[in-house]
């Protein structure tokens, strides 16, 4: 099958960027979805505020992704449901497999957009038995919302990101009660209303505690929690939900000749997300964990115009000037800038640790940008990318 | 195709334990034309020390020499080559090297290779550092190696679940969730208390490994030895690992154990493990972060671009050692009783091999048996990365778990066989669902859906 652009992945940032290519009069927009129905992770989160900015209303995840797909068929993309992209390789070829096999799908341009997941007890290290009952959020949305099934009835929450709260209200809403909520900073992540939420409901914060060990045979019986400077405690549940730590679903780039870059875990992009390889962009969660479905939508919608551009013009030529942080940062996005690119969305970026001090870009020597900073861990840290034109030696970012 | 088994009021032999070796011998001992049933205790096979282990098909080239051991070894490895493809049972032809990384271990490599040689290993050659780096351009610098051509690797779930199924398609008993609680034997018969029952057999094959000595206690009166635990832990890299090695990375083994051993598996990823921890604890095999820590740093430490690949898995498993080093071997000829025991890291390579063992002891005890005309032959479906999988097939219809490539009919057939799986980890083994990089993240709840009513625990309840 030979096609103008292919998205891989048809959540709210890949439908972003295939509406946008259709409006910009693209013929062939496919996307490309390995679930029986498009619409991305909000399909499984089955409580409110999505949806306001684009559809100027506060819905369920589970609408916003019906009203997305509904948009993105009425713009003309072709959505392919159950069909699993297994391989990338240059020149936008793309192998695919379908309930009847599978197929090469060939694309002028080719958009990953495979979002992102929260990372697995096995790649944070925790340790203890291995009962059933331990799991991300996004599996427990899918046992609630999808197939009407609980794993548990009494968990142990870890994190405190707004996917945390999320999941509490999944809980709540569904008889299940959460016995103590666990976090490695001495203040919830998320901004609200998590700080005092818990406490209203009757669940224990643990703050500065970690899980050191799950216990159980079949099922979970227990997790010992060790806190800092107060000794370990051993809690009662019969489930662990290990909530945040986004990374970004990576492994079909990290499996092809694409460059992935360690700190973000996505692919490694230019300021207008174009891969290592000219053919393929990235968008939404991939870049990086982690953003709401809103603003993944709107980095799909602005990387489409930019890919219906990049479709009539010659690749871009010329040199590149990289783009590192040092800590407390933990990624920059994009890694690098592509000399002869105008127009480009902000510069992000996130942190370790909380900071208080002053941003600061520099290239050869010279600050090319400087404001103070005052920011936690898991928040929104932009700079706008007009400051950074015209840099030709590398670039780095620090706190001063 | 014979007749499947009735609940035989006498079997000729109850086998206690459905671990890799009590799996081979009910294979070998029905085959060999006995009325065989399987007593496990956990609701599937494989829920003790051979769940976990690091999936390697041993040449036997560092065994003591005139073991049993490596006699067991040497006999189960030609014979797993010999019946691996009518069971459809992959192999990765890898090699292995015990690279020396310093002098120490590089005066000791003489030794390693008179000892294969000794072994009737004869293949196994020395390399020096170049050698190693050319083989293995992605390994940290060593200072040479014993090439050990015929080192492989297997998938080590697939294997005894085909032992078995070929032991129940041919008319043997598998009897799960059953515990042996006591038995006497008398009027040439054992009667076995289970908790499933009492049942008869004319012999009892001694095969519960973490458990070993306390059936045999339990049984005779007496342990002729008494089990050590001891825990191995292991991590599992990400597929994208595999295309920085080919050879299994074997250490300089010291007195106590064979030490972290670095290998591809049979589905793409590659582990590192385990390590030596004695307990007491039989049931719990504890994973904890700094061990693992550990380990992730000796993996990078040997290739440095690990450093870069995620993590998909970690476990822990747990060698039945005893007292001592060897096979612990019990023939009871006037009790018709047999122990297979303190089998500990070698199990894998040996099963086949002890159960030809056991097979020549039950009748060398009086067991008189012959062989079946026409057994029926199984093969298991592939879930390797050596031989296309479901999804590469035509119409292969729902792709359930993504990170493994695991299809809807699939997990529905797996359900259908002659030895289904009983619990979570049994329908993993057979099918790779949730095994992979996100650990269940997307599929779980269409596994928890489509194993509903399936399994004990079951995966979740109506919410």
């Amino acid at each position: 099958m030979k096609v103008d652009v292919a998205i891989v992945g048809g959540g709210p940032a890949g439908l972003g960027a295939a509406m946008a290519l259709r409006k910009a009069g693209i013929e062939r927009v496919v996307v490309i979805e390995r679930e029986p129905e498009a619409g991305g992770v909000p399909r499984h989160c089955g409580h409110p505020a999505f949806g306001m900015r684009e559809f100027g209303r506060l819905m369920s995840g589970p609408s916003y992704a019906r009203a997305l797909v509904r948009r993105a068929v009425q713009a003309g993309v072709e959505i392919l449901t159950r069909h699993s992209v297994v391989a990338l390789q240059p020149e936008g070829r793309l192998m695919v497999a379908n309930p009847a096999g599978s197929l090469e799908i060939v694309a002028r341009r080719v958009v990953l957009a495979t979002g992102a997941r929260e990372m697995s007890r096995a790649a944070r290290l925790v340790g203890g038995d291995r009962p059933l009952g331990v799991m991300n959020t996004g599996a427990l949305q899918a046992y609630i919302y999808l197939q009407g099934l609980a794993p548990f009835r009494r968990p142990v929450i870890v994190g405190t990101e707004l996917v945390s709260l999320s999941s509490i209200w999944t809980c709540m809403a569904h008889g299940i009660r959460p016995q103590a909520i666990v976090t490695g900073g001495d203040q919830a992540v998320a901004r609200w209303p998590l700080g005092f939420f818990p406490h209203l409901l009757g669940i224990p914060v643990h703050y500065r505690a970690q899980v050191q060990a799950i216990g159980g045979v079949g099922r979970v019986e227990s997790v010992a929690v060790v806190r800092e400077g107060r000794g370990a405690v051993e809690i009662a549940c019969d489930g662990v939900l290990l909530t945040g730590q986004f990374i970004p679903e990576s492994s079909l780039a990290r499996l092809s000749h694409i460059v992935v870059d360690r700190a973000s875990g996505g692919p490694a992009v230019d300021q207008v997300h174009r891969c290592s390889d000219p053919v393929y962009f990235a968008t939404g969660n991939l870049l990086r964990g982690i953003e709401t479905a809103g603003w993944c939508h709107r980095e799909g919608l602005a990387l489409g115009k930019r890919v219906a551009e990049d479709l009539a013009r010659d690749r871009p030529k010329g040199a590149q000037v990289s783009v590192s942080v040092s800590a407390p940062f933990k990624f920059s996005v994009p890694q690098r800038l592509a000399a002869d690119v105008a127009s480009a969305p902000d510069l992000q970026l996130r942190l370790t640790e909380p900071v208080s001090g002053t941003l600061v870009v520099e290239s050869g020597g010279r600050a090319l940008y400087r404001r103070p900073l005052r920011s936690r861990p898991e928040r929104r840290i932009l700079v706008p990318i007009q400051h950074l034109a015209g840099a030709r030696e590398p670039i780095t970012i620090r706190i001063e | 195709m014979p007749e499947l088994a009735v609940k035989s009021n006498c079997y000729d032999v109850a086998i206690v334990g459905g671990g890799v070796v009590g799996c081979a011998v009910a294979r070998r001992l029905t085959l060999d034309g006995a009325r065989v049933v399987l007593i496990e205790k956990g609701a599937d096979i494989l829920s003790g020390a051979s769940k976990a282990n690091s999936a390697l098909l041993h040449t036997g080239f560092d065994a003591p020499a005139g073991s049993l051991e490596l006699q067991c070894m040497q006999a189960g490895y030609a014979e797993y080559l010999a019946i691996r493809a009518e069971l459809n049972l992959p192999l990765l032809e890898t090699g292995g090297m015990v690279i020396a990384w310093n002098e120490e271990q590089l005066s000791k490599l003489d030794g390693i290779l008179a000892q294969a040689h000794g072994n009737g290993v004869g293949d196994a050659v020395l390399v020096d550092g170049a050698a190693v780096a050319a083989r293995e351009p992605h390994l940290a610098p060593s200072l040479g190696a014993v090439l050990v051509p015929g080192e492989h690797v297997i998938d080590p779930w697939s294997a005894p679940l085909a032992y078995l199924t070929q032991a129940v398609v041919n008319g043997a008993e598998f009897l799960r969730s059953t515990e042996v609680i006591g038995g006497r034997f008398a009027d040439d018969e054992w009667a076995l208390d289970t908790s499933s029952g009492p049942l008869r057999a004319r012999f009892v094959v001694n095969c519960a490994g973490l458990f070993g000595d306390r059936l045999e206690a339990s049984l005779l009166g007496d342990a002729h030895f008494s089990i050590k635990p001891r825990k191995g832990q292991f991590l599992v890299f990400d597929k994208m690992a595999a295309k920085l090695m080919r050879t299994i990375i074997l250490p300089v083994p010291t007195e106590r154990t064979k030490g972290v051993v670095l290998a591809r598996t049979a589905f793409g990823n590659v582990l590192v493990g385990p390590t030596a921890e004695e307990q007491d604890d039989r049931v719990h095999a504890r994973t904890d972060e700094a061990t693992l820590e550990i380990l992730h740093d000796a993996a990078v430490a040997m290739i440095p671009e690990l450093a870069d690949v995620p993590v998909n898995a970690i476990y822990a498993g747990l060698r039945p050692a005893s007292e001592q080093k060897h096979y612990r071997i019990r023939r009871e000829d006037g009790r018709q009783f047999l122990t297979l025991g303190g089998i500990r890291s070698t199990g894998l390579t040996a099963a086949l091999g002890l159960a030809q063992f056991a097979a020549g002891e039950l009748r060398a005890m009086g067991l008189e048996i012959s062989a079946l005309a026409e057994p029926v032959v199984k093969p298991m479906p592939n879930i390797s990365e050596m031989a296309p999988r479901d999804w590469q097939a035509e119409n292969h219809g729902t792709i359930i778990c993504h990170c493994e490539l695991v299809t809807e009919r699939e997990i529905a057939a797996t359900f259908d066989t002659a030895v289904p799986p009983g619990d979570l980890g049994g329908l993993k083994r057979r099918t790779r669902a949730c095994m992979g990089r996100c650990q269940g993240f997307y599929c779980s709840a269409n596994v928890a859906r489509l194993s509903e009513g399936r399994l004990d625990p079951p995966m979740a309840a109506a919410s």
